[in-house]
């Protein structure tokens, strides 16, 4: 089979797409997006249920809706973008044609297959056993095997994109080293690897299990193995959206990273450290020693931590200094005053960052530390977090990334973008809102995963302080201003793709790489500086991201030791 | 060039670091090793912390330890389904199981006084939920789980279930009572 080597070459933008590899980034994204519609409509019904003032659903159906929830969302949405994510870094980025287009479309079709099945056997309404499936409660087969299906095309869609790499590097399409944002997407395939690995192991037996080949499965190593595939899976997010916020950062302002070092070396501690994390979800379980819980959970001495600030001061560092550099070098904040924030781009990453930051990454290190999570395992705390994280985090950094992914990936127009301004602040408020309250109630014991806190005609129910009826109530209220705001987001795209003015382009046409693809830029070899002393003030360059790291840095450090006070008045155990 | 070109400059690794970010890594890093040490600390000098002891134990056995522990020491039964409730002496072993959908049996306990509470379900995972103190256990079938706990203030408390535990869920909750010591 000849390879097809024909390009476009975006005229807003520059980029460069290989022609296969824009197709199957298309259909990647709008598979992603099919399962966030889905996933939006089921978060729905789930809020209305937790919201008590309306308790929607009957508790067989809260419980089935809860757990498609969780895979479409966690799951589907999020990894079919991620593999548009990693296609358009290796092959857009580094001017590259796709390896193997045939194998990425068998992987895409594996993976819509596998999504498919694992739907079925949740709406058959006897799998209702979560997003964990935690054995030994048992699904149907195919709710493993669409798991499996899923993990297999997610596995080869990796390779496809450690095949480009090759391919890149061997037919010369870039010069010197890999940009950053691929650097980070590599760190999100080589995570994905290990998840899946991991997925493989516990799922496997676990499918054979529920056929009957299998006699039992042990509870504690099913959680201890099913984290590794669950909670890594989530690293992927985190590796691959911080991503976007340096592609974001890069588009918007053309912002150079700070330092290259400093980014690359920060993406290495994750791919050292990150997983260790998986041990967060085992602290409250017996049979597990307090060391191996220590080392694990700080990730080792919390170096994926200490990656994640570094990540949080670069990327708007990169920005304060590439406006700086434009102009806007008064006083400490004129740099982010002045910054595009009609831009949905802009705004959705800065909320990202600023929402993963504060209450993503601090409560993540709560709910990490071995002696705190005893006062927060289990509450609602948890989905309060993981909201920050995953949804203010990894799926508004994907909107933002593709209000700029619409006119150069499909040509068309942005539709509604009045309300594309708008978008990333009802959206990204509302989620603060929603993961706020809901850490909120977890601190007051509100389970998570639960039908019906006031236990209705139970004679032994426990009866909720009142502030915890009322931070469930705002809860409900912020979530549905999310949902709104998802619905906005879903309307601009959808419309956008499939009715949106086409951007015509006079003389427009796909040309082989040897005719109209420039030679890569060679980088100069000069003598190395550090950025221009005529920004800044005292010697820093970036003062404004400066002080707001130690804004966070205080919030951070005032809220953990909060906590260690609360845990202090508990009943001593040991 | 930005982040999403290659490094303008060949070696890029010799170039200095800014002072806003080494300053800041160097913060950072002297936090996170506050963090990690916190954790070790809290095990010698906090009061709060999760017992390491387990064993591998079977429905039938641990169903035999308990009850004997309600035999023995049995004071009353409560509600329609005359649940016991069990008053051990201070610093005994309690048993407690866990079991679709119900906490068995009802312990009452005297205030300052050490039990080891000693947790296992009979099926599936539940999560030992102590409300309103907010202590949260996960408990496993084939686990014993020894925590060695002394409540420190007499009233009722509540234990609910917050491992997702099938369509019965939200309906598995118990008491604990905490009594003065006569």
């Amino acid at each position: 089979m000849a390879v097809n080597r024909m390009f476009r070459t975006c005229p807003s933008t520059g980029l460069l797409y290989h022609e296969p590899a824009e197709k199957l980034i298309r259909w990647n994204a709008v598979a992603g997006v099919v399962s966030l519609l889905i996933g939006g409509i089921l978060a729905l019904l789930v809020t209305s249920t937790r919201w008590q003032a309306i308790h929607l659903l009957s508790p067989d159906w809260f419980y089935l809706v809860l757990t498609a929830h969780g895979l479409n969302m966690l799951v589907f949405w999020i990894i079919f973008f991620e593999i548009a994510v990693l296609y358009f870094c290796a092959s857009t980025l580094l001017r590259c044609r796709l390896a193997a287009p045939g194998m990425a479309w068998l992987a895409f079709v594996l993976m819509v297959a596998g999504a498919i099945v694992n739907n079925y056997s949740v709406t058959r309404g006897d799998s209702s056993v979560m997003f964990t499936s935690y054995a030994p409660m048992g699904a149907h087969p195919t709710f493993y095997l669409g798991l499996i299906l899923f993990a297999v095309g997610a596995l080869i869609a990796c390779f496809v994109f450690f095949g480009t790499l090759v391919v890149a590097r061997s037919e010369r399409t870039y010069n010197g080293s890999v940009p950053l944002v691929t650097f980070g997407a590599v760190t999100a395939a080589i995570i994905a690897v290990f998840t899946i690995a991991s997925g493989a192991i516990i799922l496997i037996p676990t499918f054979l299990w529920s056929i009957g080949l299998v006699d039992y499965i042990d509870s504690l190593m099913y959680r201890t193995v099913w984290w590794a595939f669950g909670h890594s899976s989530q690293q992927i997010n985190v590796a691959a959206h911080v991503s976007v916020w340096y592609a974001i950062a890069a588009i918007v302002f053309g912002a150079k990273p700070m330092s290259e070092k400093v980014s690359r070396t920060a993406f290495l501690l994750y791919i050292c450290f990150l997983q260790l994390a998986s041990a967060h979800h085992l602290l409250a379980d017996p049979g597990l020693t307090s060391n191996w819980k220590i080392f694990n959970t700080s990730y080792a001495m919390y170096l994926a931590v200490l990656a994640s600030m570094v990540h949080g001061l670069t990327v708007p560092g990169a920005i304060e200094v590439a406006q700086r550099e434009k102009g806007f070098n008064n006083g400490l904040f004129e740099w982010l005053r002045k910054a595009p924030w009609g831009n949905p781009s802009f705004s959705a990453m800065f909320i990202s960052l600023i929402g993963f930051g504060f209450l993503g990454g601090i409560s993540g290190v709560m709910m990490g530390t071995e002696q705190l999570n005893l006062i927060i395992h289990n509450t609602i705390y948890v989905p309060g977090h993981f909201h920050a994280t995953v949804v203010i985090g990894t799926t508004l950094a994907f909107m933002g990334l593709t209000y700029f992914l619409i006119p150069t990936l499909f040509r068309r127009q942005l539709m509604f973008p009045g309300m594309a301004k708008w978008q990333p602040y009802v959206f990204g408020l509302g989620m603060c809102g929603f993961s706020l309250f809901m850490m909120g109630a977890g601190t007051l014991g509100v389970p998570r995963r639960h039908w019906d806190i006031s236990f209705a005609g139970n004679a032994l129910g426990y009866e909720f302080p009142g502030t915890a009826w009322l931070m469930m109530g705002l809860m409900g209220a912020f979530g549905l201003a999310a949902i709104v705001g998802g619905t906005m987001y879903l309307l601009i795209t959808v419309g956008s793709v499939f009715l949106g003015k086409r951007i015509e382009t006079p003389g427009f046409a796909h040309v082989r790489a040897k005719d109209g693809v420039a030679p890569a830029p060679q980088p100069v070899a000069v003598a190395i500086t550090s950025h221009g002393s005529n920004i800044g003030t005292a010697g820093f360059v970036a003062p404004g991201t400066f002080s707001l790291a130690i804004v966070f840095l205080v919030a951070f450090v005032l809220y953990y030791f909060v906590n260690w006070k609360y845990l202090s008045t508990v009943w001593p155990l040991s | 060039m930005s982040a999403i070109s290659s490094p303008s400059e060949r070696v890029w690794w010799k170039q200095p670091l800014d002072r806003v970010e080494g300053t800041w890594i160097a913060i950072a890093f002297i936090w996170c090793l506050i963090m990690f040490f916190m954790m070790p600390y809290w095990h010698v000098y906090g009061k709060q912390n999760l017992s390491n002891e387990a064993y591998r134990t079977t429905p039938e056995a641990f169903t035999a330890k308990t009850t004997a522990m309600v035999e023995k020491y049995k004071v009353r039964e409560e509600t329609d389904q005359k649940i016991p409730v069990v008053h051990p002496p201070a610093g005994s072993d309690v048993y407690l199981i866990a079991r679709l959908w119900q906490w068995y049996p009802m312990l009452e306990l005297e205030e300052g006084k050490t039990y080891r509470l000693h947790l296992a379900s009979m099926d599936w995972l539940h999560g030992f939920s102590l409300q309103p103190e907010n202590i949260n256990i996960e408990v496993h079938p084939n686990y014993e789980h020894v925590v060695t706990l002394t409540p420190t203030k007499a009233g009722t408390y509540s234990i609910i279930c917050n491992e997702y535990c099938g369509i019965n869920h939200h309906t598995m909750a118990s008491r604990l009572y905490v009594v003065k010591p006569k």
